[in-house]
């Protein structure tokens, strides 16, 4: 099976209202080719799944700024002065989620878990419309999965099969993002042959692979 | 340490660097707890954890790699021995009670241990980050703040105002002025600052306090 696809495949990907996750901590790991190629298919009413929307002009801040997404789901928004201006003028929800309860409703919505109890959050505004369990005297909140119609990773090396390599901090939510999507689009900066890569360095493998796409448009 | 401390962020650092024993592993905020390590003596040495996604945070050397930042974004580097992970492992480490300190800056704390420092509704909503997962699973909890905000309001209340981060999280606060341990029976003032009075600390704090026999 070939994965290996171009730019314009990618933007033939998207649609209206779709849900979208992207990987990314401020930027760092984000496919921001496959970022370009959303802008270019033009579409809108996005729901965005991310650690925190980066700035106006890196990371999947460009998304926010022209106005694609409908709502967000982040941890952080603070250093893209865009978002909280849409936010507050009404123009996009955001919905703030801890980031470590945002990795685990990632994980739930990947791993076939109905949702995960956390600590996180009890006694904040955090908990408000959650249900509140109690497990041996400590309270808890049931946090619910996430999952996505399409997933973009950033990735440092792929072979063809998919198999993939992160880069030091870049790897963050990606390895997570690969389980909890229905199709799942990886940047790479490398791609290599089957096999080139030694199966214990790989760190998402390549069957939650669908499409590789080779930055820089190479193959 | 032999260094001046000439402003009240250097004084709040050097203090909570004396917190840190050798062989921590410590998650720093950003801002004014990324200065502790400047303070800490020869003889402790820190493994710092950065919330995306490693161990061994350090100082930034040689070349800036595009792909190893801080937890606020800025180009950092990683000692010997570091590790790199996902961020699904890196909040199992912080929640799971694997970070043995963490220290953070606050907009208000308060007699409860209760901490405020994500928003400002109206004003400020940045978003609470990995925050509320370190005050929950970070075994201590330092918050590091200026005394007072800059309208001369104290900052360590009674009760906190603003929405909170954590409930009842904090273990210690330290200020440019003083040294406070929360307990189950609200704040014990265990220390003044080099040059501080009681007095002093009595009327910039809005909450009550007892204070401990160590001060005279």
């Amino acid at each position: 099976m070939n994965k290996i696809i171009s730019l314009e495949e990618v933007s033939s990907i998207f649609r209206n209202g779709m849900t979208i996750m992207a990987g990314g901590f401020m930027g760092v790991g984000t496919p921001q080719e496959l970022v370009a190629a959303m802008l270019e298919a033009n579409v809108k009413d996005i729901t965005l799944i991310a650690n925190d929307t980066a700035f106006v002009d890196a990371g999947i801040g460009p998304l926010i700024v022209n106005k694609r997404v409908k709502k967000v789901i982040a941890s952080h928004i603070g250093t893209n002065p865009e978002t909280g201006r849409q936010m507050i003028s009404g123009e996009m929800e955001v919905e703030l989620v801890p980031q470590g309860t945002l990795a685990e409703r990632v994980r739930a919505g990947g791993s076939g878990l109905g949702g995960v109890l956390t600590p996180t959050g009890v006694g904040t505004i955090v908990e408000e419309g959650k249900e509140k369990i109690t497990v041996d005297g400590r309270e808890y909140l049931l946090e619910k999965p996430l999952r996505a119609e399409v997933a973009l990773l950033k990735a440092y090396k792929a072979d063809k099969a998919g198999n993939l390599i992160y880069h030091r901090s870049a790897r963050n939510f990606n390895p997570l993002m690969a389980l909890a999507a229905d199709t799942v689009i990886v940047q790479v900066e490398q791609l290599v042959e089957v096999g080139e890569i030694d199966p214990d360095e790989v760190m998402t493998p390549g069957i939650l692979v669908d499409k590789i796409y080779v930055q820089g448009g190479c193959q | 340490m032999t260094t001046t401390l000439v402003n009240p962020k250097q004084i709040i650092a050097a203090r909570v660097a004396k917190e840190m024993k050798d062989g921590d592993v410590v998650n720093l905020g950003i801002g004014l707890p990324t200065m502790v390590p400047n303070y800490l003596p020869e003889s402790v040495n820190v493994i710092l954890q950065s919330e995306n996604g490693y161990v061994g945070l350090g100082p930034l050397e040689g070349d800036i790699d595009p792909d190893l930042v801080n937890a606020g974004g800025q180009p950092a580097g990683i000692i010997r021995g570091g590790a790199f992970f996902d961020s699904l492992f890196s909040f199992e480490l912080i929640r799971g009670g694997h970070v043995d300190v963490t220290v953070l800056g606050g907009l208000e704390a308060d007699a409860k241990g209760n901490l405020a420092n994500w928003m400002v509704p109206g004003k400020m909503v940045p978003g609470m980050g990995g925050a509320m997962d370190l005050v929950t699973g970070a075994r201590k909890v330092i918050v590091a703040m200026e005394h007072t905000a800059k309208n001369g309001s104290s900052k360590i209340l009674e009760q906190c105002r603003l929405p909170l981060t954590g409930k009842g999280v904090v273990d210690l606060i330290v200020t440019e002025l003083a040294v406070f341990r929360v307990t189950e029976n609200g704040l014990v003032l265990e220390e003044l600052q080099e040059g501080v009075d009681l007095e002093t600390v009595k009327e910039k704090t809005e909450a009550s306090f007892t204070v401990s026999p160590a001060i005279r």
